[in-house]
Order: C-alpha cells, then structure tokens, then sequence
C-alpha cells in the first residue's frame, strides 16, 4: 500500500509530463488528463478501502500515519522524504482526486492551449496530494508552493476579462502568506531540541511559551490567508470570479482545504499549548468570517462572487470548530472541509453550466431560466439547499458536529453561527428566484438542458453529498480515531 | 406492524424515487404511485393504531453521528398514541389530498413534479410524526420545510408564487435558529436528546429549572415558526400562493400543525417549566385573536381560511399551554378533517372561477350545491356548533381556559365570535345572492367531488371520539388510560350563543351575497380596517424594517471589502509597482512570460531539492 500512496501522489506529475511531449497533445491532452486522473482516483480509493479505521492515535504519539515510506533526503538537514496518511489527511486527499477528475470532466470542451491546461491540472493535483500527505515540513512546504505556480497560470491564462489582476492578486496574498509560514517552519526547526522537519517529532516537543506563540501566529496567517479568513479574504472572489469553471471546482474544493488543514494538522496538532492561548481569537475570527462572508455574499450581483463570499462563511464554520479544541467540534470542522468541497464544488459547476449558456453570470440579467432547463435548476436548487444546511446532505452533518462541539465553549460565536443559517437561506434562496423563478425571458428562450456527460458529473457530486449527509459516519468513523488524541492533547 | 412502523413513511419515499427516477415521464403513473404509496401506508396506519390502542409500544433508534468517546447521537422511531393519531390522520388526509389533485392538477405542465414533491411531503411529515428525538424531529422538520417551499413556488413563473415560497422558508428558518439553539442547549444539559431521556432527566430534576424553561422556550420558537405563530405568522397567507391541494394539506392540515405535534411531544419537559408554559399559552392565546381579526376584512378566499388556520393553531397551542395537551391534540384532530375540506371546496370554487377573489363570486350555491352543503358544515364544525367535531375540541380548550386564565379565556371567546362571523361572511358572499363573475361550463371532476364527500364524514362525526357519551375513546387512547371527558355546561353554552352571535352577524351584513356591504363597513371603521387589511403592518415592518436593516449590514461589509481591504492592498501593489518602475528595464512586462519563469524556477527548486534522494545520497 505504500507504493499506492506514492503512485497516486506522483502518477499525476508523470502523466503532466506525458501530455507535454507527446506528440499531438493538443488532442490526446484531456483523454490523458482523465486517464491519470481516474488512475490516481482509484488508487486514492484503493487507500481509503483499506485504511485501518480503528487504528487509534494515542496522547504520546498523537500521529499515527498509514502507508507511511519515510526516506533520507537531505539528512544536513534533518529533512527526509516522508508521506502518509491518517484520519485527517485521507479524507482530503481522496477529495482531491475525486474533485480533480470531475474538474477534468467539466473542462472537457476546453480548446485554448489544452496541452498546457490539462498539463497544469495534473501538476495541480500532484502539489495538493503532496501536502495532504507530507509528513515532513520541508517536503510539505515544497508542496505547498509547487500549488502556487499552475493555479497563478490557469487564473491567469484561462480565466475572465480581469484574469490578470485576479492571478497576481492571488499570487501575491499566498506568497506573503508563505513566506510568514516559511519563517515560522525554520523558527520551528531551530527552536526545539532536535533539528528535523519531521512533523511527528516536532509536535512531540514543547517550545518555550513566547516563541510557540510567535510561530503560531506565524504559521496561522500563513494557513488563514489561504482559508481564508476575514480580512486576508479579499483575493478569493476575485480569483474565484476570473478561474474558469474547473479551477473554481478546485479552488474552493482543495486548495482552501489546504489552509484548514494546515491549521488542524500544525496549529493544532503541533502547537497544543499555543493553541490554547489563542482558542478565543480563533472564535472571534470565526464569528466574523461566518457573519460578514454572509452578508457580503448577500450584496453581490455576480453568481460567482456570490458563492465566492458564501465560502468565506462557509470557512468560518471550520474554523469555529477548530477555535472550541473539542473532539466534537473538530469533527466537525473536519467534516465540513469535505462536505464544503463537494457543495461548493458543485455550485461552482452548476454556475458554469449557466455561464456556459447565457454567457452571462450577471443575477439581475438572468431570471425564470427554470422553465428552459428544469435540470440545471433543480440541480442548482439541490446545491444552494445543501450549501444551506438542509438536513440529509452533507452540510448539515458538518455544521451540527460544529455547533454541537463548539456551543459550550464558545456560546456567543456560536449563536452567530446558528443565526446565519438563516441568512444563508436568506442569499440563496433570494440568488435562486432571481436567476431560475418568475416569467421566462425571450433572451433565454432557446438555450438547452443539461446534456448527459454534465448530468453525470453532477450526478457524482450529488450521490456523494447525500451519501454523506444520510450516512455521516462513513467520514466520522475515519475522522474520529485521528481528531480525538489532538482534541485530548488539546485539553478538550 | 408497529415494530417496521418505519415502512408506512418509505412507501411515499419509494414513490418519490421512482417518479424522480424515471416514472415523472408518465404523469399519470406519478400520480398513481404517489396514491398507491399512500393508500397502503394510510391502510398499514390504521394496523398500527389498533396494535397501539392493544397496549403496544415500539422505540428503535440507531446511531446516526458518531461523536467520539463511545457517545454518538441516535435516529430512531417510535410509536405510541401521540404518533398513532398523527399517523392516521396524515395519510387520510395526504390520501384524499392526493386523489382530489388528480381533478385539480389536471393537464399542469408540472403534474409529475407536483406528485413528486406531495411524496416527498408526505415521506417527510409521517418521518417527523415517528421521530423519537429532538434531533430526528429537527431532520424532518427541515425536510417539510423543503417541501413547503417546492409545493408553494410549484407554479414558480409566478413571481408571487417563488417570492412566497422563498419567504415561508426564509419566516419558519427563522424559528429554527431558536429550535437548533434550544437542540445544542438541552444536549448540553441532559445529555441525550432522545425524547425518553429528555423526560427522565427532566423528571430526575438533572436539568436544572431555569435551563430547562430557556431551552423549552428556543424549542418553542421552532413551534412558532412552523405552526405560523406571532410574531412569524407572516408567511403562512402568502403560502397561499401554492396550488389548493397543497394549502389543505400542508398548509392546514399537517405540516404546519408539526409545532403543535413538537409541543405536545415534548409536553412532559414543558410541564416542569411554569413560565415557559406561560409563555406558549399567551403566545398561543393572542395569536388566535390576532389572526381572526384580520380574516374578517380579507377577500382572498383562501387567505380567509389561512387566517382561520393560523387562528385555529393559536388555539392548539395555547391550550398546551394551560396544560391541555389532549384537548389541543383532539383540537389538532378535528381540524384537520374540517379545514382540508374548506380549503377543498374553496378549490373546487376556484376550479369553477379562476379566481380567489370572493367579491368575484356569489351565487355559486346553484352550480356548486355538493360544495355549499360541504362548506357550511365545515364552517358550522369551526365555529364550534354542537353537535359537530369542532364543537367538542373546542369546549375542551376553552373550559380548560374558563379555570386558568380568565384573560385568555376571553381572547379565546372573541376569537369564537371572529371564527363564526368570517366563515359565514365567506359562505354569504361566495354562495348566495346573484352570481357576480363569468364560471367554467364543466362540471366537477369525480376526483375533487368524492374526498369533498367522505371529508364530511369526519367533520361532522370525529369529535364524537372525545365525547362522555361514547366514553372519551380519544383521550383515553392518548393519555394511556381512562379519561372522562366532561361537557362543561356554562362554558358550552356561552361560545355557543357567542358563535351564533357571530354567524347572525354576518347575516345581518352580508346575507344574501351583499358585497357592497365590505365598502360601507370600511369606510365607517375606516382606521380599524386600514389596520386590519394592512395586517397590522407586520409584513411592512419586517420588509421594510428588518429586512432593510440587515441589507444595510449587507452593504456596509461590502463596502469595508472594496474600499477598505482592497484599496489597502491595492494599494501596496501600486506602491510597490511604482518603486520598481527603476528596474523596469529588466522585465518584459508580460505575465505569461514570468509565470513560465517562475514555474519553471519552482521545479527546478523540485529538482534539486530531490537530487539528493534520487543520487541517493546520505
């Protein structure tokens, strides 16, 4: 299983490589693109049949990782090639190759530069396996920054009208953010007994009281930005708004899970005693993010910056789990980062299918689109329902373990958790009647229904979303042997 | 039977699948499975009931949401009187709902849709009656919501239909912040929220007195939002938007009656909480006044009923909370049967119409007689006539109130008088007199006649149930145990002269299909009827208020993010780009070009980086 693990983190980078010097890419470069990315899809599988649920991490070794290879690499250093998974990790590094091979599906029209674009794709997904399964900071922040580079071209090749803004603001809210993350790895490293960048041995240690707090922050606006949480936020809508349809799949699918687990798996998990500290600060935060990405989200006159500013609520949940240290609680926030991929990537897919068209995403020029295509608006209402929390879907589960786990810790935030629930409904309810509801307009007159291969795609994104939402303990039952010795070490 | 009770709510299930499946193709096969479905959950109902009243009593839960430490939090069902009762009545009345729709809905662009959505409703509401938990009760509450809102915006090219829809789910989600918060916080105290442990620890004394009135009150705000009390009872008029089956089935005789069913489910933990009974039996008691009041002006037929209906439920629910839960169940039961014929025969006037609008009616005894006879026995049983079913429900409630609560007691005997007065105003404008609008040529559908027909039945007869003379079967059957029931004489006799009063009353202004009538009236109490036609102004506040309020929130955050976070960062960028315009000669300004550059300096990063491992060096 352990060359599994590796295969299903490399095999995407190879098949990159693939479409790149093959001759006629251009052509062959999608059916290249969905081979791999199934490949890597059912290897992922592969992993999360046979992972050991009951396999429970204890208080002294509060990482227990499975189908772990662990090589020398740059021993100077202390830093070895190191990867596997555990309960935290496998869910999202399974969501990975699932959203990965769907986006490959949703761009299968895609004709500018397909080489490159499917190329990109699958470096993508390689980078973002890679920090799921990084055992080793070093290796984890190359990872990390190996992320950086496809995401800045796809935004900045493929996207919209305001693609190069979008990408360069991207570019450079993450770099900043990395490079308080870097400095915060390398004050890890120097500042424990041992010098190594094995995340196990680093967590095991204990810091002296100022410097722990110091590289938590630092490590903290490092993950945040990439959350993101309010204010470090304002580069999502408008990367969001600018990535063609698949990379807004993958962006609110993976790459914002990329910073909720880094704050889960380092803060968290490495750092217990700093956490403590700043548990509050972590309430607060999640309160205005959950509140204010609502209310934003409310304002907005474009589809996508809607959901854009929703998954800045949407976030707000994670961390509002996170903030309470409870087992509950960081269940739930876990849950929810797979439960927010699959809904928002869905969203995010159904805006697509009415951009691609109406050629417009404008809320105020669409309306009663529902009579021409009843399956696209059904489908879109079973998104916007599940991204309210209707109970039976995935989001409800995810946001119950929150409130539950978070309610006797921090009461005040929330309330402000609960109470959004209803201006969820609120924006999305109001974003449905006015793109889908009321009389047909001439304009849109003529445009088609969904098609089989698009029925399909959603059809996957909803067969797992209920799945999860009627049968949540699939997902709890890996969750819950991982989160419990952290929440335990957490004093929660 | 009662041990798979369970099946009775995944028969609609399995219909809505197969319709959604593939049936929808066929809209006569939808709505013969949804029929079907139904028909056989209502038969297996009837089973379960006789097994009940036999002294059984099923409880199953699993785990649903494992929690971590051995805890986890349970789905499960139950069956006992309470859920029995709400058993049967909703798959009678979703069953001659059902085939009254096949007449009604006929030749609708969204027939196999329509059915879909009943199937669901129906699988959803007979899931929220089995619930054995607060937690399992929350997950179908939702779930009818939904349906609430797909059953109201069906005819969704209607901008009114959609924005109702989006307001009844938006008002009752509302009440679920209360009820969620009330969840998490009897969680917190009592450690379970199956509803058995719930009322051991309650009666253990385990939560102490003031968490359990806190909590019993945020569950109650559920109860408000769904059952359409003050101050959401916004949304339940405007649900009248929806097509007419789905008025009287959901929005009369089931789903809104689930905050009703919630507190009497969770009566044994009110019980120990003086104050929040207080609380339920007021809200409750006003909301009945409130609501009757502006029925007396409205001129939506339907509206009239919706009124009547939110009225109807303040009853239930302030009898609750006087501690009658039996009468408001009996309440529940009775109006159940006599308001989904209302809104059926309303609908067989606006089959016949096309119109709600009762000035637009009149005369309309002579093409409809079946529907007046309906209609006015069905008004007779509201207002409380003996010996019809409302009369015994009702006398119920209000002796429970003559021995509390004098004030209540005299809100709930207005409210009897307003009930008579709106109901006969509705039969004397829509049936008698000259007709004063154009009516379809066709005769009635046979589907729409016969559920008009065997509703009759009930409305006149069921209350007998809760009656001395055959032994109170009802509220023996409930309790667990022999109660007598007693006519309490003074009490009958006073509503019953008020609400002959009232109906008298209504003869004397709009006998014989006066509808000018309305006009002289609003002008002589022309400040009491702005009020009452503006409904108290509560839809301006919330829209013009509230929802203005939090709008303005809304604009202010976007406000902080364009002009204050991102000139701020816009800002360093430009800052930045103007100090580097000295080294511009060094780049070619084109983003590809240092994206290739960047991403090909990344992986050569990679490469190195990986050398050692590959040269396997140590």
């Amino acid at each position: 299983m352990e060359l599994t693990l590796n295969l299903a983190i490399w095999l995407p980078l190879a098949g990159a490589l693939l479409i790149v010097v093959l001759p006629g890419g251009e052509r062959w470069a999608r059916w290249v693109a969905l081979l791999v990315s199934g490949l890597a899809l059912i290897l992922a599988l592969l992993l999360l049949f046979n992972f050991h649920r009951d396999l429970a991490a204890t208080d002294a070794a509060w990482l227990v990782p499975q189908f772990s290879t662990q090589v020398p690499w740059i021993t100077q250093l202390g830093a070895s090639y190191s990867v596997g998974l555990d309960g935290l990790s496998l869910p999202l590094f399974v969501l990975n190759a699932l959203l990965v091979f769907l986006a490959v599906l949703v761009s299968w029209q895609t004709s500018l530069r397909a080489r490159e674009y499917f190329a990109l794709v699958l470096v993508l997904e390689t980078a973002v396996a890679g920090v799921f399964s990084s055992l080793d900071l070093l290796l984890f922040f190359l990872f990390w920054e190996l992320e950086l580079a496809p995401m800045f071209l796809l935004i900045g090749i493929w996207g919209g009208a305001r693609r190069e803004y979008a990408a360069m603001k991207f570019i450079l809210y993450t770099v900043a953010g990395s490079a308080l993350m870097l400095l915060g790895i390398l004050l890890l490293y120097l500042s424990g007994p041992s010098h190594t960048f094995d995340i196990r041995v680093l967590g095991g240690q204990t810091y002296p009281a100022a410097i722990g707090a110091g590289i938590w922050l630092l490590l903290f606006v490092g993950f945040a930005v990439k959350l993101p949480v309010f204010p470090l936020h304002t580069w999502l809508p408008d990367a969001h708004t600018e990535a063609p349809t698949a990379i807004s799949v993958l962006l609110a699918g993976v790459l914002l899970k990329m910073g909720a687990y880094g704050i889960l798996r380092m803060n968290l998990g490495m750092l217990p005693e700093a956490t403590r500290q700043f548990s509050t600060l972590l309430a607060v935060l999640a309160a205005v993010s959950i509140v204010y990405g609502a209310l934003v989200a409310m304002m907005q006159t474009d589809l996508k910056r809607l959901i854009a500013n929703s998954s800045v609520s949407h976030m707000g949940y994670v961390l509002l789990g996170a903030s309470a240290l409870t087992p509950i609680a960081l269940q739930g926030a876990a849950f929810q980062l797979v439960s927010h991929g699959m809904i928002t990537g869905l969203l995010f897919v159904m805006v697509g299918l009415v951009y691609d068209r109406t050629h417009t995403r404008e809320i105020p020029a669409l309306g009663g689109i529902a009579k021409r295509m009843p399956f696209i608006a059904t489908f879109f209402v079973v998104a916007g329902l599940a991204s309210l929390g209707l109970p039976g879907m995935a989001g409800f589960a995810a946001e119950f373990l929150v409130f539950l786990g978070a309610f006797p810790v921090h009461a005040i935030a929330t309330i402000a958790g609960v109470a959004t629930i209803v201006l969820t409904a609120g924006y999305l309810l109001w974003m449905l009647e006015r793109v889908f509801f009321g009389p047909e307009r001439p304009e849109w007159s003529h445009l088609p229904d969904m098609n089989r291969l698009e029925a399909l795609t959603v059809g996957a994104f909803v067969v797992v979303i209920v799945g999860l939402g009627v049968y949540p303990s699939i997902l709890s039952d890996i969750l819950i042997p991982t989160l419990t010795p952290i929440a335990s070490r957490l004093g929660g | 039977m009662s041990n798979n009770a369970w099946l009775i709510a995944a028969l609609p299930l399995g219909a809505f699948a197969l319709i959604a499946l593939g049936a929808r193709r066929s809209p006569a096969l939808s709505a013969w499975l949804t029929i079907l479905a139904i028909g056989l959950g209502g038969a297996l109902s009837l089973q379960v009931l006789r097994e009940i009243a036999a002294g059984a009593r099923i409880e199953q839960s699993m785990e649903w949401l494992p929690l971590g430490h051995g805890l986890g939090l349970t789905v499960g069902f139950q069956v006992d009187p309470l859920t029995a009762i709400m058993l049967v009545v909703v798959t009678s009345v979703s069953l001659l709902v059902q085939i009254y729709s096949l007449g009604y809905m006929h030749g609708d662009n969204g027939y196999s849709r329509y059915y879909a959505a009943m199937s669901l409703f129906t699988f959803s509401m007979l899931g929220l009656v089995l619930a054995n938990s607060l937690l399992t009760m929350y997950i179908f509450w939702e779930l009818v919501g939904l349906c609430s809102y797909l059953l109201i915006g069906h005819w969704h090219e209607r901008p009114e239909a959609s924005a109702a829809a989006k307001k009844a789910f938006i008002v009752t989600r509302l009440g679920d912040f209360g009820f969620l918060l009330g969840i998490l916080f009897l969680y917190w105290h009592a450690g379970t929220l199956e509803f058995r442990g719930l009322e051991e620890a309650a009666a253990a004394g385990r939560i102490p007195a003031a968490a359990l009135t806190v909590g019993m009150l945020l569950v109650f705000c559920g109860a408000v939002g769904k059952s359409a009390q003050f101050p959401l009872h916004v949304w339940l008029p405007d649900a009248m938007e929806g097509p007419t089956p789905v008025s009287a089935l959901i929005h009369a005789a089931t789903m809104v009656v689930a905050g009703v069913y919630l507190m009497a489910r969770t009566f044994p933990l009110l019980e120990h909480s003086a104050t929040a009974m207080m609380v339920v039996a007021v809200v409750g008691g006003f909301t009945a006044i409130f609501a009757a009041s502006m029925g007396i002006v409205a001129n939506d037929i339907k509206r009239v009923l919706a009124y009547s209906t939110v009225s109807q439920l303040g009853y239930m629910i302030m009898a609750i909370g006087l501690g009658a839960m039996s009468a408001g169940m009996f309440h529940l039961f009775n109006h159940a049967f006599f308001k989904a014929l209302l809104f059926l025969c309303a609908g067989s006037l606006i089959h016949l119409m096309d119109t709600n609008d009762l000035s637009a009616m009149g005369g309309l005894r002579r093409q409809r007689p079946i529907t007046f006879i309906a209609t006015t026995i069905a008004a007779l049983s509201l207002a409380g006539i003996f010996p019809l079913s409302g009369f015994w429900s009702k006398d119920e409630i209000l002796a429970a109130a003559a021995s509390t609560n004098p004030l209540l007691f005299a809100a709930a005997l207005a409210t009897v008088f307003l009930t008579a007065t709106y109901m006969f105003r509705l039969i004397f404008l829509a049936f008698l007199g000259n007709p004063r609008g154009q009516t379809h040529d066709h005769p009635e559908p046979l589907s729409m006649t016969i559920p008009l027909l065997v509703l009759i039945v009930p409305s006149v007869a069921s209350g007998l149930l809760g009656t001395a003379l055959f032994g109170n079967p009802f509220g023996s059957f409930l309790e667990g145990r022999a109660v007598t029931a007693e006519v309490n004489l003074p009490v009958a006799g006073i509503s019953t002269a008020v609400a002959l009063a009232g109906i008298l009353l209504a003869w004397v202004l709009y006998g014989d299909g006066r509808v000018e009538a309305s006009a002289r009236l609003a002008a002589r109490f022309q400040p009491v009827h702005t009020l009452l036609v503006n409904r108290y102004y509560m839809d301006h506040l919330y829209n013009g208020f509230v929802a203005r309020i939090v709008l303005g929130f809304g604009w202010l955050s976007n406000r902080i993010d364009l002009s204050l976070i991102d000139a701020f960062v816009n800002g360093i960028g430009s800052t930045t780009i103007s100090a580097a315009t000295s080294m511009r000669r060094m780049q070619s300004g084109q983003l590809q070009a240092y994206a290739w550059a960047f991403f090909a300096g990344t992986v050569a990063l990679a490469v190195v980086a990986a050398l050692p491992l590959l040269m396997g060096t140590r």
